[in-house]
């Protein structure tokens, strides 16, 4: 056991994991709204755009993610006409490539979370509301998106977790963040067991902290 | 469509050896899975403080871990551990292990964490009665686990265990940094040979589509079958 390396990466593997907890937080709240984008065009009647929205989360949950990274981080620099567009600015940038695949990702998952979550709302529920005169509009903003939002914070917590651990593979397109700090650290000093336990650490603790946040807001907003 | 030809002139051959090095892969690091199963599921199971804690630590540490760092501590740490072991036995040359056993040993034990969580949830909620019947019976402590809880144990566990195969096999693609030739680190190849990363990382992404579903198709069957009767 090395202490000393472990006690002088710390702050290194600190400074990285804040860079983890950005591109998380910033992939998050993007997928959340596509997320909730997809969920309801998957309750769409329309076939097509039902099927539309199927097919998305089929094949983003049906890949892994580091695929989707190196398509769009190497794949979509390929097209001449993109390289031409206001877009490449953005895709040029493997941070924004990173965080593009990460929120695609996540709202595939989260829309299924979601849908899954309107679907169990009871009907008796949106009668109510219209017994009540309320206007679908309103029902549907008022009623059905708080009670989906509640029903799905279990799974969405799991989610948080699976994305943050996802977001180590940043590190795969030159992102700095806490697994590509620990991977350089390690290849530098070829002590990977120590490193392993500082960042593996890190890591833990941010999934503590998550766990019990949504724990907390599970408890918050309980039914009873 | 001339980039996919088998042969010299294409990638065709390649990448279909890749794919079932993909499977091979999976399935093998699947196997260490169940074997890690096997061991801390009974452990979490247990009433001694001692051994829940150990298996409690293994599925909080390993599934709060990325895989991605679990993946580099075996490929920088294996060796120096398996170096380490053979020096006290007086082996002091280089080693080098396979890439396939360092990555399906990686993932077989994050997949482990993954299985045992489902058995235990799987075993937790098999009626007590189940336990005391098998009593009744009078088989012994073999015959009560095999024959009566194990089938049932199954039967709910398949459903959650489809899941961690296909976290597995998605998770396999990581071990392309190791450099273990699986379809990840093919297309990786060929894109970088072709310069075209748009068709190969598309292609492999329809690979691995098309290996999800198919096993689904697979797990179906297996749950159909283990839930006869019910």
């Amino acid at each position: 056991m090395d202490l000393e390396l472990m006690i002088n990466s710390l702050p290194k593997l600190l400074s990285a994991a804040l860079i983890t907890l950005k591109l998380l937080s910033v992939s998050l709240i993007i997928g959340l709204f596509i997320g909730l984008l997809f969920a309801i065009l998957r309750l769409n009647k329309n076939i097509f755009v039902n099927k539309f929205a199927y097919v998305y989360s089929y094949v983003f949950r049906g890949t892994p993610l580091l695929v989707q990274i190196f398509i769009i981080y190497f794949g979509l620099g390929q097209i001449e006409y993109l390289r031409s567009t206001f877009l490449w600015v953005i895709l040029k940038e493997p941070y924004w490539c990173a965080i593009i695949a990460f929120a695609l990702n996540t709202g595939a998952y989260t829309s299924e979370i979601l849908r899954s979550a309107f679907q169990t709302i009871k009907p008796g529920i949106i009668e109510a509301g219209r017994s009540l005169g309320i206007s679908s509009k309103i029902i549907f903003y008022k009623i059905q998106i708080p009670i989906a939002i509640r029903q799905s914070l279990p799974a969405y917590g799991n989610e948080i977790i699976l994305m943050m651990k996802g977001t180590s593979l940043a590190s795969t397109v030159t992102i700095m963040d806490l697994t590509g700090v620990a991977k350089y650290i390690i290849s530098t000093t070829f002590k990977p067991i120590e490193v392993f336990i500082v960042a593996g650490s890190i890591y833990l603790f941010m999934t503590f902290i998550i766990h019990n946040v949504i724990k907390f807001l599970e408890k918050k907003y309980s039914f009873n | 469509m001339e980039l996919l030809a088998f042969g010299k002139t294409g990638w065709g051959d390649e990448l279909f050896i890749a794919t079932l090095m993909t499977i091979a892969v999976s399935i093998t690091a699947m196997i260490i899975g169940f074997f890690f199963a096997l061991i801390f599921t009974p452990l979490k199971l247990s009433k001694n403080k001692f051994f829940n804690f150990i298996g409690n630590s293994y599925t909080t540490v390993i599934r709060g871990v990325p895989e991605l760092l679990v993946i580099y501590l075996f490929f920088f740490g294996g060796t120096g551990a398996v170096m380490y072991v053979a020096s006290i036995f007086g082996y002091n040359e280089y080693i080098e292990i396979n890439a396939f056993i360092t990555g399906a040993f990686a993932i077989g034990i994050i997949s482990g964490a993954y299985s045992t969580e489902v058995f235990r949830g799987a075993i937790q909620s098999i009626d007590k009665g189940q336990f005391e019947a098998a009593k009744t019976l009078g088989l012994n402590k073999f015959g009560q686990f095999f024959k009566i809880i194990l089938p049932q144990t199954l039967r709910l566990a398949i459903p959650n265990l489809s899941n961690v195969w296909q976290i597995t096999l998605k998770d396999t693609s990581l071990i392309s940094v190791t450099g273990l030739v699986e379809i990840m680190r093919q297309s990786y190849i060929a894109a970088g040979s072709t310069r075209d990363p748009l068709f190969f990382y598309s292609f492999a992404a329809v690979l691995y589509l098309l290996l999800t579903f198919l096993s689904m198709k697979i797990i179906n069957r297996l749950e159909l079958k283990y839930s006869r009767g019910y």
